[in-house]
């Protein structure tokens, strides 16, 4: 039939392309779906400057006006006079204003719900801007320097989580799904009884998965760095190699899942109880840290955490192949266990 | 159609010893015996349940029996299972194929698995579906799928193929079309074992048919054998008006068997009288007697010439299927 070896791996290989993309939905789950999930973290999370705090001035009392002035000319502060305590009263209690200044002739007091957090923090601030031009000196110089920097933002925190979590999703559903119903449909039975090499049947789903994971990734990374401007500190190659190895690391535990399950149902079961907690462990969304230190051995075992310590490794931090080593070794161990596992277990009835 | 001669062979296509295989409390396989020259076109014929499959798929390597010999071509599959996957071709009851690949793809896909083999071209011509090559599996007509899991078993080029209900759930003329397919791969030499509960399907098809019920076998022969062998020339089938009664359609029944000339055999089914004769013109005017004698009301009366169903009720007191 052709002159390059193995053609039966080829026409598996190529028969997985064909499902893939013939099946709208798995499309959109694996290249639309995390770029709208990305996109809805990357705004509810966006980073902002500190807001300027509103406040109210009681201008009814007439005293200190010099502080008013003073309170007006610093861009920190919005400031609305009134001139009677009830359209005060109406603008604190619908929060027009986090706190309203009541001046007299030698103290200041001020009126504010302190269960509001602008309030108390507007309060502290406005505090400190007016005693300061009351004439207030500072015992000691202070300053502070600014950094924000891409790369701390939550945005390029979330976006290797999310790349991490999506290579777990297609690499367990993606083979998983497509072989429990070829086992249903007897499809599987069928291939048993020709000379179809049965590594070579389970090798086409991881491989099939490392082609289409170049699309995966360069979608989901293209987005973050256009729309977002996340860093990619690392070099491109080792980031690639980082998500292939997971990507296959996944899509063992896939075969693992689907090894045996004779339903859809039932290995749609096996793989959520296989991906739950790596979602909730792994640091997708926050750091895996928080986790008490007695059970951060086991996380750290997690695939989804090693990948996504690494992607970070790479993007953030940009770390070289060496050092993310131990999390590659974490992976391939995953791996070599489900693969051999897998094959050994698999029904193929 | 020239009919092949099979080159002497020194083994022949299928060796079955004493083959047992049980699944919890059930006997699928209890102790069959069998043997299927080079060149035959074999059928085990049965009913659902009778251990049909169970058998065909132990011969194909995809079940393991729990005793006895198999031996296909010669080899076995303990040893030689990687040569006789080459060897075979293969049909499984309901088999369904990727939904979303066209037919070509999937031709291509099984054919890939093997080093020789017919063109895809030419296996589309020799099923019919050369039309429907850039279909999709999942748009194909209920024969076609099976003219496809046909051209599929054909794609090693095998010299031994096993066909498990290959017409199961079709229409008649569908099932005529894939009668000439089959009959067609005999003709090239290939041999081929089917499984069938159509008796009509395997006594067009089948050079030997073995009858198999409940794990055993219970009949062997060709089929014209094993319909003389019920030494029956007619069957009639009487069915009586309903008020008659199932105690007195037995009773009746007794008389038939005792005063009707030339009667084999007198079964009971529902309110049908069937009996097996060896000369339907000296028991028919016989049975019109005793039926008026015993004042039976007859809603209809058949005869026909015996088949293989009629062979199976004969040995069991059961039908192939329920209709």
């Amino acid at each position: 039939m052709s002159s390059l070896p193995r053609p039966g791996l080829r026409a598996l290989i190529l028969v997985r392309f064909r499902e893939f993309f013939r099946e709208p939905e798995a499309v959109f789950w694996v290249y639309v779906f995390p770029i709208l999930l990305a996109t809805g973290l990357g705004i509810a999370f966006r980073s902002q400057p500190a807001e300027r705090v509103a406040v109210g001035w009681a201008e009814w009392t007439t005293a200190r006006r010099d502080l008013l002035a003073a309170l007006e000319g610093d861009s920190s502060f919005v400031v609305t006079r009134f001139a009677d305590s009830t359209s005060a009263a109406g603008a604190l209690r619908n929060g027009r204003v986090a706190l309203l200044v009541l001046p007299a002739t030698d103290s200041i007091r001020y009126r504010l719900d302190d269960t509001r957090p602008e309030a108390a923090a507007g309060r502290l601030r406005v505090d400190d801007a007016l005693q300061r031009a009351a004439g207030r000196g500072d015992p000691v110089a202070t300053g502070s320097q600014i950094v924000r920097e891409r790369g701390s933002r939550y945005i390029d925190f979330l976006l290797p989580g999310l790349l991490g979590m999506n290579l777990m999703g297609s690499g367990i559903w993606g083979s998983g799904f497509a072989i429990v119903d070829a086992r249903k449909k007897k499809l599987l039975k069928r291939l048993a009884a020709t000379p179809m090499s049965r590594s070579d049947y389970l090798a086409s789903f991881l491989l099939a998965q490392l082609v289409l994971l170049v699309l995966e990734v360069g979608s989901i990374l293209t987005f973050g760095v256009l729309a977002f401007g996340v860093p990619v500190r690392g070099s491109l190659g080792t980031l690639l190699l980082v998500s292939a190895i997971g990507s296959l690391a996944f899509g063992g535990l896939g075969l693992l899942a689907a090894a045996r399950p004779r339903t859809i149902e039932g290995a749609s079961g096996l793989m959520n109880f296989i991906m739950l907690p790596m979602w909730v462990l792994s640091g997708v969304f926050f750091s895996a840290s928080r986790f008490p230190g007695v059970i951060q051995p086991l996380i750290r075992a997690l695939p989804l955490t090693a990948l996504v310590d690494a992607l970070r490794a790479v993007m953030l931090e940009g770390a070289s192949l060496a050092g993310v080593g131990a999390e590659l070794l974490v992976l391939a161990v995953w791996l070599a266990l489900s693969f051999a596992l897998a094959l050994r277990l698999f029904r193929w009835q | 159609m020239t009919q092949f001669t099979a080159p002497p062979s020194p083994f022949p296509a299928l060796r079955l010893r004493d083959l047992h295989k049980s699944y919890k409390d059930v006997r699928a396989v209890d102790g069959l015996d069998l043997e299927v020259a080079i060149g035959e076109c074999f059928g085990l014929l049965g009913p659902n349940g009778a251990g049909k499959t169970t058998t065909i798929e132990i011969c194909e390597g995809l079940n393991q029996p729990d005793a006895g010999v198999v031996e296909v071509l010669g080899l076995t599959w303990v040893k030689n299972a990687d040569q006789l996957r080459r060897r075979i071709g293969v049909s499984l009851q309901e088999t369904q194929f990727a939904e979303k690949l066209t037919v070509e793809e999937t031709i291509g896909l099984f054919r890939s698995f093997y080093g020789t083999g017919p063109t895809i071209e030419k296996l589309l011509t020799q099923v019919q579906l050369a039309d429907k090559r850039r279909g999709r599996v999942g748009q194909l007509s209920g024969g076609q799928r099976q003219r496809l899991a046909l051209a599929i078993a054909l794609v090693g080029e095998p010299e031994l193929l096993f066909l498990d209900e290959p017409t199961t759930g079709l229409d008649p003329q569908s099932r005529r079309q894939l009668w000439e397919l089959i009959a067609g791969f005999r003709s090239e030499g290939r041999t081929v074992i089917l499984t069938t509960h159509y008796m009509e399907e395997a006594e067009r098809l089948c050079d030997r048919v073995a009858i198999v019920d409940r794990g055993r076998m219970i009949a062997l022969g060709t089929p014209r054998e094993l319909i003389s062998d019920l030494g029956a020339e007619q069957v009639i089938e009487v069915a009586v008006a309903e008020d008659n009664g199932a105690a007195q359609i037995v009773a009746v029944a007794g008389v038939v068997q005792a005063g009707v000339a030339g009667a084999l055999d007198t079964r009971v089914e529902g309110s049908v009288l069937s009996l097996r004769v060896e000369r339907l013109h000296q028991s028919l005017p016989s049975l019109l007697d005793v039926l008026r004698r015993e004042r039976v009301q007859i809603e209809e009366l058949r005869t026909h010439a015996p088949t293989l169903e009629d062979v199976f009720v004969a040995l069991t007191g059961r039908h192939l299927r329920d209709e």
